[in-house]
């Protein structure tokens, strides 16, 4: 009895030290094997360079082991393995072998490359024109951001807005914004009337009111966007309507 | 008279019909009707009754079905059928994806592009599964065919970008461009031979109906590909690498509002977005048409909830990559998938989070569990629990893989019963050699009212405890089954005999590690012709017998792995299929290939 158990008790060990990795053959193609990961498995602790040599022995010795015990022996062992408490630091669902549990290398490989690639993934994000500007809204803690390029008009934008920050209208702001800002009175109704009113940085650092220009001119001139009260945009008003005549 | 010549596919004047002998006739009434055939399996049956059914068969069918890769030439093949449109082939065995068999194996589609781009230049589509494909191919193959339309590469290696760019500058009617799980650019590690292929498209609207690019390692023109897709009005199904990250995949989304099939790629945001909080408006608000959702790579788990809208529409949800969400997340999301027939998940779901799938997905008919990577110190995240509650819920499943670390007998047989109409069975409990958990005896009665209690099972992948009962089981009742895989499992020789025997169906069965030796195999000699393939490894068979059955069976080949000098040891891989040619020349120096 006891020497059976030994024999399994050294199985468990030798399993655990061994790793189990692919069948290959000669340097040459172990290069390229290891490459294609071929011999990679996840989530053992004994991972050193010796491991990654393909080595046929190994799936053979653990055949070895089990071959010399007979099967009916072999779930008899079982049987006592389970009722021995396994060491806790080695449990027999962690030992090495190859494709088991089946987990196809390419799942593998896909995780692996997962955090890898993503170094990578910014280079050429950078190269990727994205207007992004950051949006603050008077009283709100913090900012947003919107991609100016998700959008194709004011009203679309407005909507946009108006869900993150509930609270405020853009009034109307499609292509007759031009001619109503042309009217001064309708605006000082207009910016009386709405709480908030969207203002925004160009590229020459004015601050404007967000509706003046075709919505084309806006996004390749937009830097940031503000949400202001509307007194406080009063002030603005006619420095935009300033701008509006000199573009004319 | 001239109504019966006006429904004919081809016009025969009454009086050309009158002028032929009847033979004749009979083969254009039979080249009509076979037309109507399509299975290839009906078709088989059809050229099997006589020489002129056979040469009909062959002068119409458009449908290429190989199984094998190495199971017949491609010179046999295209001397046969002339008039092929659309070709599928396979190649190295399924346990290639685990790491077993050599890199350098074979299943290479050069050798098939070579007859194919000489004999059948109409050729639309290619699907390919587990093949070796080179850059060179691609480009051999747009050069080749002038109406190419649809390109799978399943489990493909081989190529890279260049390849990529060759299709797409050079099939200029391409719809489908499928990359499922080809692992392509592994080899590649600083990017520096990287091909925009998308911008390799051809200007103006495009065909593509599909775009599957989710296994592509390297990055993108993002650019390149928002312009592409805005030019593809018959875009449907699209899954993009982990290079998209949300901001361009929700563009994307803007542009192709009427897309089925979304794959998302990473769902995340890159590293250098700053603190302040990102807000893009979803689109799968405005979504009507999406049904399948899969991605997910690098899941932001704060955007989950931006998915919450097309929950209700989707049938089909693959979430085996969502790393970082945990139990609660998962159920927040399939709680909400009331129409989903196909689901996919980590084991992270937990038992509770399968509960949650009981009840409310009624209409499943197909559970994946999987299992990544052994999470530390969590015992088992599915077990019993889970599948019970799965079966009494989802009485409709038909295909259940189940990984777990602990089963009982109970829970399988009353899987067996809630469930009658599975097809496939795939459970995969992760210890080896793992009894009942709860009361210790073998598996057998599990898988015995399995295959018993499922009439229409034709697929089995087995492990755990398991003795010759379970095999007497599967042989007694398994009358339907062609896939049998069984993984550490079995007793003696009675087992695999049982199965050969009995399994009149089997066409593929995969033993790895088992006990089964050279009395074993030599049972199934009557019924090697008829099966695609055999493979055991770890097994008890020698190389004699080996060499023994390969002479016996001319048309069967053995392949072996073996490192043992004396053939009475037993062989690494034995990996047998039948094939009508010599056996092939390319395999590597490690696999001794018998005949």
């Amino acid at each position: 009895m006891e020497v059976v158990v030994g024999m399994k008790k050294e199985k468990m060990e030798f399993d655990e030290t061994e790793l189990r990795l692919g069948i290959g053959s000669t340097k040459a193609s172990e290069e390229v094997v290891r490459k294609r990961g071929f011999s990679e498995t996840e989530n053992h602790d004994d991972d050193d360079d010796e491991n990654t040599t393909m080595d046929l022995m190994l799936n053979l010795s653990s055949k070895e082991a089990s071959g010399e015990v007979d099967p009916n022996d072999k779930i008899k062992n079982l049987q006592k393995e389970k009722t021995l408490l396994p060491d806790p630091a080695k449990p027999p669902t962690k030992t090495q072998v190859v494709g088991w549990p089946p987990v196809r290398s390419y799942r593998k490989n896909m995780l692996a490359m997962q955090k890898s690639s993503t170094n990578f993934g910014d280079e050429s994000e950078k190269n990727n024109a994205i207007s992004f500007v950051k949006v603050s809204m008077d009283g709100a803690p913090y900012l947003r951001k919107v991609d100016l390029k998700m959008y194709k008009s004011y009203s679309q934008l407005s909507d946009s807005l108006g869900k993150m920050f509930s609270s405020f209208t853009i009034g109307n702001c499609e292509s007759q914004g031009m001619k109503d800002f042309m009217n001064e009175s309708k605006l000082m109704d207009l910016l009386n009337n709405s709480d908030y009113v969207p203002t925004y940085e160009d590229k020459d650092g004015d601050w404007m009111l967000v509706g003046d220009v075709p919505w084309e001119m806006f996004v390749e001139s937009c830097k940031r966007l503000r949400i202001m009260k509307g007194k406080e945009a009063i002030g603005i008003a006619p420095r935009a309507m300033e701008k509006c005549k000199n573009r004319r | 008279m001239k109504n019966r010549n006006a429904t004919k596919p081809r016009n025969y004047p009454l009086s050309e019909l009158q002028s032929h002998n009847p033979d004749h006739v009979l083969e254009i009434v039979l080249e009509t009707v076979l037309q109507f055939l399509t299975s290839r399996r009906d078709r088989n049956a059809a050229s099997l009754v006589c020489k002129s059914w056979w040469r009909t068969d062959a002068l119409t069918r458009s449908e290429l079905f190989i199984s094998n890769c190495y199971a017949i030439s491609p010179r046999r093949v295209v001397s046969r059928f002339s008039r092929i449109l659309s070709v599928t082939i396979k190649g190295k065995p399924r346990l290639a994806d685990f790491d077993m068999l050599p890199a350098d194996w074979g299943a290479h589609f050069s050798q098939w592009l070579t007859a194919f781009s000489t004999a059948y230049p109409w050729l639309e589509k290619v699907h390919l599964k587990r093949m070796s494909v080179t850059d060179d191919d691609l480009s051999l193959l747009g050069d080749s065919f002038a109406a190419f339309k649809e390109l799978v590469l399943v489990s493909c290696e081989g190529f890279g970008t260049p390849g990529l760019a060759a299709v797409a500058t050079k099939c200029r009617l391409l719809r489908v461009l499928d990359l499922e799980e080809s692992l392509v650019d592994i080899n590649v590690s600083d990017y520096s031979g990287i091909v925009d292929w998308i911008s390799c498209f051809p200007e103006g609207e495009t065909h593509l109906e599909s775009l599957v690019f989710d296994s592509v390692f390297s990055p993108i023109n993002l650019e390149a590909l928002e312009k592409l897709v805005a030019r593809s009005p018959s875009l449907k199904r699209l899954r993009v690498n982990g290079h998209v990250k949300i901001f361009h995949l929700y563009r994307l989304m803007h542009i192709a509002p009427h897309l089925t099939d979304l794959g998302t790629g990473s769902f995340d945001v890159p590293e250098d977005t700053e603190d302040d909080e990102l807000v893009f408006e979803s689109p799968f608000a405005a979504s009507k048409s999406l049904v399948c959702l899969s991605g997910f790579r690098d899941i932001l788990p704060e955007y989950l909830p931006d998915i919450y809208p097309v929950c209700g529409n989707l049938t089909f949800l693959d979430f085996q990559y969502a790393d970082i969400i945990d139990t609660d997340q998962i159920k927040s999301v399939v709680s909400r998938c009331h129409k989903l027939q196909t689901l996919w998940v980590r084991d992270a779901i937990f038992d509770e989070g399968l509960q949650v799938v009981a009840q409310t997905c009624k209409d499943l008919r197909e559970l994946r569990v999987y299992h990544l990577h052994a999470s530390d110190g969590v015992e088992a995240p599915v077990s019993e629990v889970g599948l019970e509650a799965i079966s009494r819920g989802c009485r409709k499943l038909q295909y259940i893989m189940f990984f777990c670390q602990r089963m009982t007998n109970a829970a399988v047989v009353a899987l067996s019963r809630n469930c009658p109409n599975l097809v496939v069975f795939r459970l995969c409990i992760i210890g080896r050699y793992m009894p009942d958990a709860l009361t210790q005896p073998p598996m057998d009665e599990g898988v015995g009212a399995i295959v018993m209690n499922c009439k229409k099972l034709t697929r089995l992948d087995v492990s755990g405890f398991l003795t010759d009962r379970a095999f007497s089981y599967i042989g007694k009742y398994g009358k339907l089954i062609r896939t049998l895989s069984v993984n550490f499992a079995g007793d003696t020789d009675l087992g695999l005999k049982n199965v050969l025997q009995g399994c009149t169906n089997l066409q593929k069965l995969e033993i790895r590690d088992g006990p089964f030796g050279d009395g074993a195999l030599c049972c199934g000699l009557q019924h090697f012709y008829n099966m695609r393939f055999l493979w055991m490894s770890s097994c008890k068979v020698t190389r004699q017998a080996c060499q023994a059955i390969a002479q016996t069976l001319p048309h069967l080949v053995l392949e072996v792995i073996n490192t043992a000098q004396d053939p009475v040891d037993d062989v690494e891989l034995l990996y047998m299929y039948r094939s009508l040619d010599k056996p092939r020349d390319d395999a590597p120096k490690l696999v001794t290939v018998l005949h």
